[in-house]
């Protein structure tokens, strides 16, 4: 893999991501189609520009480290694992499939590149502090990524994690909310509003930025604001398009957790045919 | 005769201390509780490797799995049933299902939690524990065995639960105590039942044992501190050889060492088990003495429990 601050190229990465994603979606025939593609340039602009890692690191090696606290995300990180040689591509398309390697969510103990255990919403931040912790007292200077869903910060335990960071001036914690305004039964605002979410973050200790979550220049940026920043964990709130990329599932509640079939498949490829350029 | 009485949780901290010393990657996590579980003992020797997640017990058993992840081994301590109930799902999905080498020491578990009342004794711990897969489950039964529990789990890499209490407990074993897991300690033999026990019961179940050899029945007498995994070749040859079983445990009668136990027999050597425990209900502000009397949990109902057993073992040969 090469690492790349290159917009288009980055871009490029993306478009090819998302079609992986819902190559494998499709095969494994359920799992969370929208999810997937709100994030997916996030993680694509972590994992090809700013995160400092190799497959060919032991676990114990000095290293960046990602958590996907928003576990159901997984066909995305299993994509940008795949392309950053954690694992054949040919694995893809084992998705959520008897005794694969690649589990419905996140998995450790079976995915390599896989950190830490994530899938029941809420947890991912406590793991990525004490990973952050761990690192401290190695003396490592190493940064902790964590992205969280803007539904999945109902979960209590998220702003248990969010008081122990700032608490523990946990500056190597950078949080991302891939804030896509949707979760499984409706709007987020219906279900139970989370606003102000910067203001919440802001106000319980934390360094915020609030970017478009699909625009790598900002993506980028933010990340290596997060990065200067001292002595205070960071929270980019990063504002997505739930199901980004393809036109028939951006902003629709339905593909939050559903796969394409055949024909669903074909016109979102043909969506995504064209090499990336142009736009954001 | 005064039986001397020794602090399961005294011993846990100044344990941990002697532990940290020696191992750098020990790490202590507590929530607010650390005066009672005695890590603070830890706290103040290792600042550096101690942190107060405050009253967020979720967050508490995440972040514990994180220090595990990233290559520390952390001792989590807080209340038993905060760490079994409130982080169940936690120490479920963030440590155990990922094999994190992290070990959960809960003190104030049982019903001798006392005065507090019914929303701090945990009656249900060892239940809600047990049934996590992978996950190994231990109560000792004195201060000395606490010790070589400690120590023993330090050389096992993955998740561990060890359940001690507010109450002293009297001593049963020395300093030279050792601890295996799925190792049962016969305590005694007999021949006409035996008393498999856990945690406190198993000073009382020999107290009773003392009684029924009165009356001339032969009592064997097990210490279970290895729930999970069960010592099956002792509870199997108990079985066998004695054809009767009681056990007894500061715990619901639900889901802990008696359906453990039961489990077991019934399997393979299906003999009567007469289970000594709390029965399906919550109980009552009070003192330790006083609980353990009210709900059934003291020698008499060790007794009454194996009367029953041998009645039953009699009806089954006619």
């Amino acid at each position: 893999m090469k690492f790349t601050d290159n917009i288009e190229e980055l871009k490029e990465i993306s478009r090819r991501m998302r079609i992986d994603i819902l190559k494998m979606l499709h095969e494994s025939g359920s799992g969370h189609s929208g999810s997937s593609l709100s994030c997916i340039d996030i993680l694509v602009a972590i994992y090809f520009s700013k995160m400092d890692h190799s497959p060919d690191r032991k676990r114990e090696d000095l290293r960046d480290k990602f958590v996907l606290s928003k576990g159901h995300g997984a066909p995305a990180l299993y994509a940008v694992l795949a392309e950053c040689g954690y694992f054949g591509k040919e694995n893809l398309l084992t998705l959520r499939k008897l005794k694969s390697k690649l589990s419905g969510h996140p998995y450790s103990c079976s995915t390599p590149g896989v950190e830490v255990t994530t899938g029941s919403l809420g947890q991912g931040l406590s793991q990525s502090n004490g990973l952050a912790m761990a690192g401290r007292l190695n003396g490592e200077d190493a940064n902790v990524y964590c992205l969280l869903g803007d539904g999945e910060v109902q979960e209590g335990q998220v702003w248990e994690a969010a008081m122990s960071a700032a608490h523990c001036k946990l500056d190597s914690v950078i949080a991302i909310v891939d804030h896509n305004q949707l979760q499984i039964d409706g709007a987020v605002e219906n279900i139970k509003n989370i606003e102000p979410l910067s203001d919440k973050w802001a106000a319980f200790g934390w360094y915020v930025q609030d970017i478009d979550g699909h625009d790598f220049r900002q993506i980028l940026d933010a990340i290596d604001a997060a990065k200067a920043e001292k002595e205070r964990p960071s929270l980019i709130n990063a504002h997505t398009i739930k199901g980004k990329g393809v036109s028939f599932m951006e902003g629709v509640v339905k593909w939050h957790g559903t796969a394409p079939g055949a024909e669903e498949l074909e016109k979102a490829l043909e969506e995504l045919s064209a090499p990336a350029g142009g736009g954001k | 005769m005064t039986v001397e009485k020794l602090s399961l949780r005294e011993y846990y901290g100044k344990t941990l201390v002697q532990l940290g010393g020696e191992n750098k990657d020990i790490v202590v996590l507590d929530a607010d509780l650390s005066s009672s579980t005695k890590t603070s003992l830890f706290g103040k020797e290792f600042p550096d490797r101690f942190f107060n997640m405050g009253v967020s017990e979720q967050d508490l058993m995440g972040t514990a799995a994180g220090l595990a992840a990233g290559g520390k081994i952390p001792f989590v301590s807080t209340f038993s049933i905060f760490a079994s109930g409130r982080a169940w799902e936690q120490i479920r999905q963030s440590i155990c299902y990922p094999q994190q080498n992290v070990k959960i020491v809960t003190t104030h578990g049982g019903i001798t939690v006392g005065p507090d009342g019914p929303t701090h004794q945990a009656l249900e711990d060892i239940s809600l524990m047990r049934s996590i897969p992978s996950m190994k489950v231990i109560v000792p039964s004195d201060a000395h065995e606490t010790v070589a529990a400690i120590k023993a789990v330090l050389d096992f890499n993955g998740p561990v639960f060890i359940r001690l209490s507010r109450e002293k407990f009297p001593v049963i074993f020395d300093e030279t105590k050792t601890f295996k897991l799925g190792n049962a300690d016969v305590l005694k033999k007999g021949a006409d039942l035996t008393i498999i026990a856990c945690g406190l019961m198993v000073h009382t179940a020999l107290e009773a044992a003392g009684e029924l050899e009165k009356e001339g029945i032969s009592i064997g007498v097990i210490n279970m501190s290895s729930i999970k995994p069960l010592d099956r070749s002792a509870i199997l040859a108990a079985a066998r050889e004695t054809g009767a079983i009681v056990t007894a445990e500061e715990h619901s009668i639900i889901g802990g060492l008696g359906s453990a136990v039961t489990e077991l027999t019934s399997e393979n050597i299906p003999v009567p088990v007469v289970r000594v425990g709390v029965r399906d209900v919550f109980c009552s502000s009070g003192t330790a003495e006083e609980l353990l009397a009210c709900y059934n949990l003291d020698k008499n109902a060790i007794i009454t429990a194996a009367h029953r057993a041998l009645e039953l073992k009699k009806q089954r040969r006619v």
